[in-house]
């Protein structure tokens, strides 16, 4: 029986891990190579990196140790890919179908878009045909103007017009394999998820949708399982926090009759 | 996990056709002990090896149409058929070895498994096939020693194959239909699920191949 995922989300901003709020304030957490050993010992199910740098400021940051934007994040994929035995995607600032193909051959299993559909929708499809849609990933962030969702690009700056719905579908229909929906509002807040807008994506498209934003507690995760058809729960901050997170997070769903692989603490 | 040393000199030939996800294999592998390692496809490395591993992740016939350009496929059939050195086939590593492809368009595979690589029929479940899910043994084998239905394997894929021969599927598995998760014939093994990001169950497999 296929099992319900369990994902850890790391957000990464000018090469270091950050925590995010809302999108907007970002606290440094460290080094994203060392997250990952921790990660694999809880025997996360995946895990999901998504670069946030803005080139202008990472520039900025990083002139000094000649590094540009890409040949970091390239780096970071490398070193985290050997560090680990699990699913890994990437996302964030992918624009060209090279810019793909470059993230998978340094270990990527799959890639993470988002602006890029508003920016070049014609990419979706070109990547799902090139490298098969099971590593096409749409990633969409979402807030309520008006009591409507409406989905965000460049790093949730941009509104596109479009519902979440309207956009999944169009993603599905482009050979996005996978999505992952993300609350803007509820971004680190710790509230809860979404439920209603994640139930209603999940019941309407036939790619896998994992969940993310609000994650404030492993019941809350629990709740994206029984109410909604979600494939996955991602979450980012809960993960970071707390000693032992996604096994604890396992061992709660685990023992709540929600079918995720078993609990264990892996040293591979 | 590394400790274990096999009762035999290993080296493992992992085909080089510019596939995917060759660095995760790579990665995997050189987690084990006294096991020799190479990336390659050349003569040399596929005639010296005691184990070949073909990855393979994308489409059927991007995968085909690489392997026909970049392997030498005369001397690989040779070792596999003649010397009977083991094969394991890994995703589209594993659908290639059917006699045909129906993924974007009708493909001839390498035939080494009487069979066809068809879209796969979830019913009401979601699509692509992503995540954890288990495998049931069909056909006993060492290949699956120690290895049961406690034992999740990382899947990713929207086609399946077919055997003709139901002697050949070793196992399968259960998502919204039932579909062959390990194939084998002879010396050739296929798994359809990805064992280099499968942590415990992963190592448990390949070690299981590597044995053989």
């Amino acid at each position: 029986m296929k099992k319900k995922r369990v994902i850890p989300i790391l957000l990464l901003k000018n090469g270091y891990l950050v925590k995010s709020k809302n999108f907007i304030k970002h606290q440094n957490l460290g080094n994203p190579v060392t997250a990952v050993k921790r990660l694999s010992e809880w025997a996360s199910d995946e895990l999901i990196y998504l670069d946030i740098t803005k080139n202008n400021h990472y520039d900025i940051n990083r002139d000094d140790q000649n590094y540009s934007n890409n040949s970091c994040i390239l780096d970071i994929i490398l070193d985290v890919s050997k560090s680990c035995l699990m699913p890994i995607t990437f996302g964030g600032g992918i624009k060209t179908i090279l810019d793909i193909e470059k993230r998978l051959q340094a270990g990527a299993d799959k890639v993470a878009l988002n602006s890029v559909m508003h920016d070049n929708l014609h990419l979706i499809s070109k990547a799902s045909f090139e490298f098969g849609k099971q590593c096409i990933v749409i990633s969409v962030d979402y807030k309520y103007i008006n009591e409507k969702p409406k989905v965000f690009v460049h790093n949730g700056l941009t509104n596109t017009g479009y519902s979440p719905l309207e956009w999944v579908k169009i993603a599905e229909k482009e050979g996005a394999g996978e999505v992952l929906l993300n609350s803007i509002d509820r971004d680190g807040t710790q509230i809860g998820y979404d439920l209603d807008l994640i139930a209603q994506i999940s019941n309407s498209v036939k790619i896998p949708v994992i969940a993310a934003g609000g994650a404030g507690s492993w019941e809350d995760m629990k709740e994206v399982f029984t109410s909604t058809k979600a494939d996955a729960v991602a979450a980012a901050n809960i993960f970071h926090f707390t000693d032992q997170s996604v096994y604890l997070a396992k061992k709660y769903l685990f023992e709540h009759k929600v079918s995720v692989r078993s609990p264990e603490m892996l040293f591979i | 996990m590394s400790q274990e040393i096999f009762s035999k000199v290993i080296k493992i030939c992992v085909l080089d056709y510019g596939a995917g996800n060759v660095r995760s294999v790579m990665n995997m592998l050189s987690r084990l002990n006294k096991v020799e390692v190479v990336l390659s496809n050349s003569l040399a490395d596929i005639i010296s090896a005691t184990h070949l591993i073909l990855p393979g992740v994308g489409s059927f016939p991007a995968a085909m149409r690489k392997i026909t350009s970049e392997l030498p496929l005369n001397k690989i059939e040779s070792q596999i058929f003649n010397s009977k050195i083991p094969f394991l086939g890994i995703c589209v590593g594993m659908q290639v070895l059917a006699e045909e492809g129906y993924e974007h368009t009708h493909t001839k595979g390498l035939g080494w498994i009487s069979g066809s690589v068809m879209q796969f029929e979830s019913n009401e479940l979601s699509l692509p096939h992503v995540g954890w899910n288990s495998v049931k043994k069909i056909n006993n084998d060492p290949f699956l020693n120690n290895i049961d239905d406690s034992d999740d394997f990382y899947f990713v894929h929207s086609f399946v194959f077919k055997p003709k021969n139901e002697l050949n599927a070793l196992a399968v598995t259960e998502y919204g239909n039932k579909f062959t998760a390990i194939v084998k014939n002879k010396n050739i093994y296929g798994v359809q699920f990805h064992p280099e990001k499968s942590q415990l169950s992963g190592l448990k497999l390949i070690k299981n191949f590597l044995e053989n």
